[in-house]
């Protein structure tokens, strides 16, 4: 694998990484609920957009004009989004651990009026690309040069709308439109090969006029090589991203027996292995 | 069309025309109205919109869910976006998606549904938008604006792109008498009463209101005085005018082009029940779907005429 990035810069993000997978962890087992593995399966995805160069951004001014959007199509995830975001700045660390408690800003699902750095409240799978693309035709109206970054879910890829506005997407060449799909092979109830059988799903991209890429999704130095090339791409573009859910932590799920582990968190013992695991 | 005709009232334009000649004249207006459409730029009539400013009309295609999406992210971004299909179809096809893009984040998209009711006529019940009220009315923080001709939808439509929330329009297909005139009064959630009475009072929107009018004429020649209001704002409810209707005449008709729950007459009842309990009835489609046939045919056999509100006027004063 061709290395884009410097040794020191894939070092800060592997150790940025491991920190998101921490609080992704504690916030989800103290929270008694929510998503840990599908958030864990996205965590380099996300690194590599937040702190690899690629987006620009204000924590200080969330509605900045100019700033390049992340919308969390799989809102599910939102313990990894809330993890960037604090990483990033936008809130106290400390906060995390508020996650899907009354009063605080961090829901169980992204809300975005009740935190200003979320671009768009999701939940109800297969609407953050229609979303993304409205963003992409503002810039386009108002003259602006801003990207927006749209992370699904391979599952979420099941519902119809995704496709109508990939369609949509192709028909006015938003090329500052980037999909990212977090293909970890698992959905609620059990694999996607089994559930729903979208493959070849890049095949499916391509097909719909997108321009599109399929790379490790954990190998941060194709992430940055393949962000390089989406950004400069005239078509919208679609990077299919090869992850594991609940990567990071897998010999805890194995020993769980169960290597979904779909929307549950780690009982108190299995998180504190797994925070050992990345310490 | 034979509502409103033995009173005199002339038929002015549908009023789709008159909300898409609007919009028109309020792009020039507004830079920041954007216009997504599902193919139905010359049904919903946003098409004189399309002409004059292409660079912000996007027709998505057949794709209700990918317009609101869209819509929502305009919105975010400070544009006012202005969705518009057949009532049937925005709404019930893409509920959820103004559940999630535009109610819950509360931005100020504009949703239009036309072809509502059953006086669409002969493309039948799989095109007419009858439960469309109620499923708007259930969105939290939605204004919903049913006007009922030519001039009052074209305030509605200024109205609506100036109003700082999410909205739902409800325009028809087919041209409908006049009862307003040019540059009447238009405030979202203030009704209009177009007619004073003492007896009962018929609070009506959309086409139903000139039926009403008509009723009251009917009423009239029994001698009694019937009040008619235009409720052109389900959402919120001009409570006062409610109150004051059950106080001042006793007795409460419902009118409206739309199926019996969720609608007009849910709303009317509510209030009635929250503030001055009175009598009251409904006149309205029922739970039952309709068929295909010539609107006047429609009307006439589902109801919806003012035969129909003078026979309820007087089960309210019995």
């Amino acid at each position: 694998m061709a290395t884009t990035l410097s040794d020191t810069k894939r070092q800060e993000l592997e150790a940025i990484a491991k920190r998101i997978r921490r609080h992704i962890i504690a916030s989800t087992t103290k929270a008694g609920s929510g998503h840990p593995s599908s958030s864990l399966s996205a965590v380099e995805i996300a690194v590599t957009l937040f702190f690899g160069g690629v987006m620009r951004y204000r924590p200080q001014e969330p509605g900045w004009p100019d700033r390049d959007r992340f919308i969390l199509s799989k809102g599910h995830a939102a313990p990894l989004l809330y993890a960037v975001l604090a990483e990033a700045g936008y809130f106290p660390v400390e906060e995390l651990q508020t996650l899907r408690r009354i009063g605080s800003p961090l829901e169980g699902h992204p809300n975005r009026k009740r935190l200003p750095a979320v671009e768009a409240s999701t939940g109800s799978l297969g609407q953050g690309l229609s979303i993304g693309l409205g963003h992409a035709l503002a810039a386009r109206l108002d003259g602006r040069d801003y990207r927006v970054y749209v992370l699904l879910g391979d599952g979420e890829i099941d519902e119809g709308q995704v496709w109508e506005a990939a369609a949509a997407a192709r028909k006015y060449q938003v090329s500052n439109l980037i999909a990212i799909i977090d293909h970890n092979g698992y959905q609620q109830t059990g694999p996607t090969s089994e559930v729903l059988d979208m493959e070849p799903i890049a095949e499916k991209w391509r097909t719909f006029g997108w321009d599109v890429q399929e790379i490790d999704g954990h190998d941060l130095d194709a992430l940055a090589a393949a962000f390089a090339h989406a950004t400069a791409a005239e078509a919208p573009s679609v990077i299919v991203a090869r992850t594991v859910k609940g990567k990071g932590i897998e010999s805890v799920l194995k020993e769980l027996k169960d290597e979904n582990m779909h929307g549950k968190p780690l009982p108190e013992e299995a998180a504190q292995k797994a925070l050992a695991l990345l310490s | 069309m034979k509502i409103g005709a033995r009173i005199g009232l002339s038929l002015g334009k549908a009023t789709r025309d008159a909300f898409g000649l609007a919009l028109a004249e309020l792009g020039r207006e507004y830079p920041d109205i954007v216009v997504i459409d599902g193919d139905v730029h010359n049904s919903t009539r946003t098409e004189y919109f399309a002409r004059e400013f292409p660079d912000r009309f996007f027709n998505v295609g057949i794709a209700e869910s990918n317009m609101v999406g869209i819509a929502s992210g305009l919105a975010a971004c400070g544009k006012r976006p202005v969705v518009a299909s057949f009532a049937a179809f925005i709404l019930c096809n893409a509920f959820d998606q103004l559940r999630m893009g535009v109610a819950f984040p509360e931005l100020p998209v504009k949703v239009v549904g036309s072809h509502a009711g059953i006086s669409i006529g002969e493309d039948g019940p799989s095109q007419m938008g009858i439960e469309d009220v109620a499923l708007a009315c259930a969105l939290g923080g939605f204004a919903v604006v049913v006007p009922a001709d030519e001039p009052s939808t074209r305030a509605a439509t200024r109205a609506m792109i100036e109003h700082p929330g999410p909205v739902y329009l409800r325009v028809g297909r087919p041209k409908v008498p006049v009862v307003y005139t040019d540059g009447c009064e238009f405030q979202i959630g203030r009704a209009n009463e177009l007619r004073d009475g003492t007896d009962v009072t018929l609070i009506a929107n959309g086409l139903m209101v000139a039926a009403a009018l008509e009723a009251a004429y009917l009423l009239e020649q029994e001698d009694i005085s019937a009040r008619v209001v235009d409720m052109h704002t389900v959402k919120p409810i001009d409570v006062a005018a409610i109150q004051a209707a059950a106080e001042e005449t006793g007795g409460i008709v419902v009118c409206e082009e739309h199926l019996h729950y969720g609608g007009l007459g849910a709303a009317v009842a509510q209030t009635v029940a929250e503030t001055s309990p009175c009598r009251m009835a409904f006149v309205n489609l029922g739970d039952r779907y309709a068929e295909s046939g010539t609107p006047d045919e429609l009307l006439e056999a589902y109801g919806l005429t003012a035969e129909a509100i003078v026979a309820a006027a007087r089960r309210v004063l019995e």
